[in-house]
């Protein structure tokens, strides 16, 4: 996207502001672990990269998301695609483990793409509906129960293992990082996108093809979260039920407070990855303060809001 | 009002206005546009707030912050943006400021009643009042606004371009509704583009030009062309660029037979490479049907089109475009730009295939391309990355046009591409019309003003009811024709061209 | 006055649809249900459906205003939570204290006894509306997005309702539980009013089940009034034309609260009810996360438009408890438990995919974008 000023843009407004906050986050859990505990881990390379770690996965799902919210749509089927891709990938096992689980989220990406751009059924419960059946066949499949099979060691050195003493799975993240950054910056893809998400009358108007860019988001979107899963069974070693139900609402929120637009057509993937690292060290605060769940919800809850008014509101409607 | 002044972002809107109207009277409010009618209206409805001056109603000094503060002191605002709920029904949106009440609760029943009693009031007895809104076709949605203001029972009345959608047997209607109005001393304020029916309603006329108040005169005073004059403040002459003449042209754009659904009727029409062919007739006859059809935008359209001796089948707007056909759409506003976004991407984007470089967006051919298609069509803007929702209408309508252009089109499809714009613009996008043309493309150009046609086309293709009905071009392309074409009679039997029925 | 009916049909499409398949759907059950068409049988179904058909009128309000609403799931456990604090029951009250951070308060004693109770599903109540209104604060002085807004509060709700209830567990009064429960006779017999339900011109109402009785009872005195309000007209015209609602005057921000409000209201009542079915209190986070996404199906399945403007809260209960009689089919039908979660979600599939024939008719593609 071109933009001549130098003045901070309304897209950078809220990336350097949650940047800040990142910051505040540190410092405010470094001041408590020195006062408690005398030490300071917040501060460790280590820890990050370990949290980082941790925090990949979500940043995988994250970056599918901002995807699908860009073209204002959004994806509820995360959840059962991350779980059911795991679960493919540990059923089936060997060399076709990783491919099998991809082969997962294509598959429900094309179904969601087709339901929402062919039949225009509304994102919102469309992909409910994908998520529940997606949450059915696995309950079938697995007959209820975690599936036994272990993670292939492919998928667990990419989850756990490291090189160079950085974790893979955060090159992984990288990976898809870059691969994101570069189609909405550098490709038409992106362009459309932005189009779409902005008036998709007039994108449709100019010639383009809004329904196979809609298709091809939503097949992004699940393509991530199902490599979520592959990479989240290969950390644990194994799948389980409803493992995927932890990374809707976070995704959502790490996508919004990086300042994209939750109504679609703006916001940059910087503020993506700024919005997941925050949550992840919110969270590692969090844990090291031994706060109970309770607590952490209501943060949780108090942190996107402040986020949002600091970022300036909407526009009031007067016509 | 007097002293009135407003600014918008940097744009003066209106400077030092006086402007006063009296009961009994309709008042024509005349002037192109960003002439400043629309703001003056604005300010008298209590929508926005002059930034200097003041107003007085009826001897008192007023200042309406909101609509409703407007509404209650008499002021009534019929807007050419309806404000009607479309999900409600009519009898619901008639009374929807101060519905009729029982026990604390809307009382349907008496609500019903007062819709269909002012609905009678203005002949629209068909209208059910429990239909909603959503489903009435837009010129009975017109005359519930108009239903709607009448409830609120105005001490002033402002129409701003009302009639725009209406049928002429609703124009009369109104006509009646608004001699009874005078009559009860109420004062009207009218705002139309349409010179026959300010000069068949109007007692007295003024006229706005760049912000400021030009003139206030009787019927009567001034002839048409006086008006026009001060309107845009120039002579008018040569205000269209010449035609060449008449050739016979390699035909680009051949349909043959064309129909879809009910409204369009085995159309048959040639375009030939440096053609302006323009589409006339009355409102709704078809004509956008026609683009649309051609553009890939409808389902189900049978028949033969054929670009250049290929035939072509458009399934989408992605088909038309790379059977080299382009589209400048009837609102520029949802359906040719993306407003927030900016105006380099307006412009590039539906050219992107040809600005890549592999997989990417070479920034460097796009640049160099948004340059070119600025100049050449001379688009006044601040800086390629400003949002195109900063520019003026002229202007906006400019970067639809010139996206299209940078695909190369052979054929161009506008549809009434200079309603709302500015007398400088429009004469503008005359001389590149004919630029065009002249360079080898083929251009369909549909319009609503006759002036238009005749001025710009080498031919004119008269629609009546989803069907060509007849051809002019040359010496028969005169106003008496296309009227008299676009009501289906015979030319010797025509009406006067400047009654009331000549509704474009 | 015919055309006047066909008018009202055609609008009402969506709901009369939802009605017809939930009759069906229904008739189908008690046919097949070896004791069907039975006191017993209502009487537990409308236990099951009585706090997702609540669910479903809380979402629906904010749907019409083309928002949405992902924390009602929450605040209905946290008022169940609450009320597992509140309707104990015990004679001598409820001694209340606070312990956080660290602190101990010691807030007095919550009264026992009948006077309590009634006190107590009052204070629940409120503490829904309280939750609701608290949505609507945020969303219109915040104008931060419905959809975002409510997922964080929901997570505000979710805390809270964890740090009352860390583990499932409180009491609720037996009495209560049994009376609101079973059917209207054993209603009156446990309050003892109406001669402990024996009066003549109460029996042949006396196998009514008490919630369908609650049911019909807020629909009837709080959403027809609503509907019919001026506030209540104002969040269709919110939900139609937004900039139209303004131009006419309409209390825009007021309507707004009030609707969040509203849904609040609703979703409390479900939540107290949850709490004295099961006569206790659990922060359970993935149930309030399923009743979320129900009470979406719910709403659509009921033929509301997520787009807002047109619905009703009414076709909503239709939707839930179309939900519920397609999950007691299954178990009627014994279709085997481990295939039921893929027929549920292939079934709200469907339902919702049935819109789509109409986009296949559409002539003009431009319609399809609105």
């Amino acid at each position: 996207m071109t933009t001549a000023s130098l003045r901070l843009s309304r897209d950078d407004r809220p990336i350097l502001i949650a940047a800040l906050f990142v910051l505040v986050i540190l410092v405010a859990g470094t001041v408590y672990t020195v006062s408690r505990f005398g030490s300071a881990p917040l501060l460790s390379p280590n820890y990050l990269l370990q949290q980082l770690q941790v925090g990949s996965f979500l940043g995988i799902v994250s970056a599918g998301m901002m995807i699908v919210i860009l073209i204002a749509q959004i994806d509820l089927s995360v959840p059962w695609t991350l779980a059911a891709a795991a679960m493919m990938a540990t059923s089936v096992g060997g060399p076709l483990a990783i491919p099998v689980g991809l082969g997962v989220g294509l598959l429900v990406g094309l179904v969601n793409g087709i339901g929402v751009a062919y039949l225009r059924v509304p994102s919102m419960i469309f992909t409910l509906g994908m998520n529940a059946v997606m949450g059915g066949l696995m309950v079938a499949h697995t007959g209820g129960y975690a599936p036994q099979t272990a993670a292939t060691a492919l998928m667990q050195t990419l989850a756990s293992g490291r090189t160079l003493g950085i974790p893979n799975a955060l090159f992984v993240w990288a990976a898809v990082s870059a691969l994101v950054a570069v189609i909405l910056r550098r490709t038409p893809l992106g362009r459309y996108i932005y189009a779409i998400g902005n008036k998709e009358a007039a994108a449709y108007l100019a010639g383009v093809d809004t329904r196979r860019v809609t298709v091809i988001c939503f097949v992004l979107c699940a393509l991530a979260a199902s490599l979520a899963g592959v990479l989240l069974a290969g950390y644990s070693t194994k799948a389980y039920q409803g493992m995927g139900d932890a990374y809707l609402l976070p995704s959502i929120a790490a996508v919004v407070i990086g300042g994209t637009n939750i109504l679609g057509g703006r916001g940059r993937y910087l503020g993506t990855l700024i919005g997941v690292v925050l949550i992840v060290l919110l969270n590692s605060v969090l844990s090291i303060m031994d706060m109970p769940e309770a607590g952490r919800q209501v943060i949780y809850g108090l942190v996107i809001i402040l986020m949002l008014l600091v970022y300036g509101r909407g526009e009031r409607v007067t016509s | 009002m007097s002293g009135i002044s407003k600014r918008y972002a940097g744009v003066r809107a209106l400077e030092g206005v006086d402007f006063a109207c009296e009961r009994g009277n309709i008042h024509a409010v005349l002037g192109e546009n960003g002439a400043g009618k629309s703001t003056l209206i604005k300010i008298i409805a209590g929508v926005v707030q002059p930034d200097t001056g003041g107003m007085r109603l009826g001897g008192s000094d007023v200042r309406f912050a909101t609509p409703s503060a407007a509404n209650a002191a008499g002021v009534v605002c019929v807007f050419q943006e309806l404000s009607l709920l479309p999900d409600l029904s009519v009898a619901d949106n008639i009374s929807i400021a101060s519905p009729p009440r029982r026990f604390g609760l809307i009382d349907a029943r008496a609500q019903r009643r007062r819709a269909e009693a002012l609905l009678a009031g203005i002949g629209c007895e068909d209208v059910n009042p429990l239909m909603r809104v959503r489903d009435l076709p837009l010129s009975r949605r017109q005359m519930v606004e108009i239903a709607k203001a009448l409830g609120q029972r105005p001490q002033l009345l402002i129409l701003d371009e009302a009639t725009s959608a209406l049928t002429s047997a609703d124009v009369e209607k109104i006509y009646a509704v608004l001699a009874r109005l005078k009559a009860e001393g109420v004062a009207i304020l009218y705002i139309s583009h349409r010179m026959h029916e300010v000069e068949a309603l109007a007692d007295r006329a003024s006229v706005f030009r760049n912000g400021r108040h030009v003139e206030t005169f009787d019927k009567g005073v001034r002839s048409t062309a006086d008006i026009v004059q001060l309107m845009i403040g120039r002579d008018i002459a040569a205000q269209y660029p010449p035609k060449p003449a008449p050739r016979s042209a390699k035909p680009v754009l051949t349909l043959e037979n064309l129909s879809w659904e009910k409204r369009l009727e085995r159309i048959s029409l040639r375009v030939g490479a440096g053609e302006i062919v323009g589409l006339g007739g009355l409102d709704g006859q078809g004509q956008k049907s026609l683009l649309l059809a051609l553009f890939g935008v409808l389902r189900g359209v049978t028949g033969r089109v054929t670009v250049e001796d290929r035939e072509v089948r458009p399934g989408s707007p992605a088909a038309a475009k790379s059977a080299g056909i382009a589209l400048v759409p009837e609102d520029r506003k949802t359906e040719g730009l993306m407003l927030p976004m900016s105006i380099s991407d307006n412009l590039a984007i539906a050219s992107l295939d040809a600005i890549s470089t592999g997989p990417f967006v070479d920034r460097a051919k796009e640049r160099a391309a948004v340059e070119r298609g600025i100049a050449r069509l001379q688009i006044k803007i601040g800086a390629p990355g400003d949002a195109v929702s900063t520019l003026s209408g002229g202007n906006q309508q400019k970067v639809v046009l010139a996206k299209w252009l940078m695909t190369g089109p052979r054929i161009i499809l506008l549809n009434d591409p200079t309603r709302g714009i500015d007398v400088g613009t429009k004469q503008e996008l005359y001389r590149l019309m004919r630029e065009l043309a002249d360079q080898g493309a083929a251009i369909l150009f549909y319009s609503t003003d006759y002036d238009e046609l005749i001025g710009c086309c080498d031919r004119v293709a008269i629609m009546y009811d989803g069907r060509i009905v007849r051809e002019l071009e040359g010496a028969e392309l005169t106003e008496t024709n296309i009227i008299a074409s676009a009501l289906n009679i015979d030319a010797a039997t025509a009406p006067h061209a400047a009654s009331g029925s000549a509704h474009a | 006055m015919l055309d006047d009916l066909a008018i009202r049909v055609r609008q009402n499409i969506g709901l009369a649809t939802a009605v017809v398949l939930f009759c069906a759907l229904y008739l189908v059950y008690n046919l097949a249900h070896p004791r069907g068409f039975s006191s017993a049988v209502l009487v537990q179904n409308s236990d099951e459906i009585f706090a997702l058909a609540m669910l479903a009128m809380a979402q629906t309000v904010p749907v019409l205003m083309s928002g949405l609403d992902l924390s009602v799931g929450a605040v209905m456990t946290m008022v169940g939570c609450f009320a597992s604090y509140l309707l104990t029951g015990t004679a001598g009250g409820t001694p209340i204290h606070l312990e956080i951070f660290g602190l101990h308060l010691n807030l007095g004693t919550f009264p026992g006894g009948i006077e309590g109770i009634l006190l107590g599903m009052a204070v629940c109540v409120a503490i829904g509306t309280l939750a609701g209104f608290i949505n609507g604060c945020i969303v219109v002085y915040g104008r931060i997005q419905p959809i975002i807004a409510t997922l964080a509060t929901g997570a505000v709700y979710v805390g809270i309702a964890l740090f009352l209830r860390p583990t499932p567990g409180g009491k609720i009064d037996d009495d209560l539980n049994w009376a609101m429960t079973n059917s209207l006779g054993d209603f009156a017999s446990t309050v003892h009013i109406f001669n402990d339900g024996a009066a003549p011109w109460f029996a042949p109402l006396a196998w009514i089940p008490v919630p369908f009785a609650l049911l019909v009872l807020i629909a009837l005195l709080v959403w027809v009034p609503f509907r019919r309000s001026v506030l209540g007209r104002s969040v269709y015209a919110v939900g139609s034309a937004e900039g139209a609602a303004y131009m006419s005057g309409l209390p825009i921000e007021r309507a707004k609260i009030a609707a969040f409000a509203l849904g609040g209201f609703f979703a409390g009542c479900g939540g107290l009810f949850l709490a004295i079915q099961t006569s206790s209190g659990n922060a359970d986070i993935p149930q309030a996360g399923a009743y979320t996404l129900n009470s979406i199906a719910s709403v659509v399945i009921g033929g509301t438009s997520l787009l807002g403007g047109s619905g009703s809260a009414i076709g909503s209960i239709f939707g839930a408890m179309i939900l519920r009689v397609i999950s007691f089919l299954f178990r009627i039908f014994d279709i085997a438990p481990l295939l039921q979660p893929l027929f549920e979600g292939l079934i709200l599939l469907a339902a919702v995919s049935i819109g789509a024939l109409g986009v296949l008719r559409v002539k003009n593609t431009l319609e399809l974008f609105r």
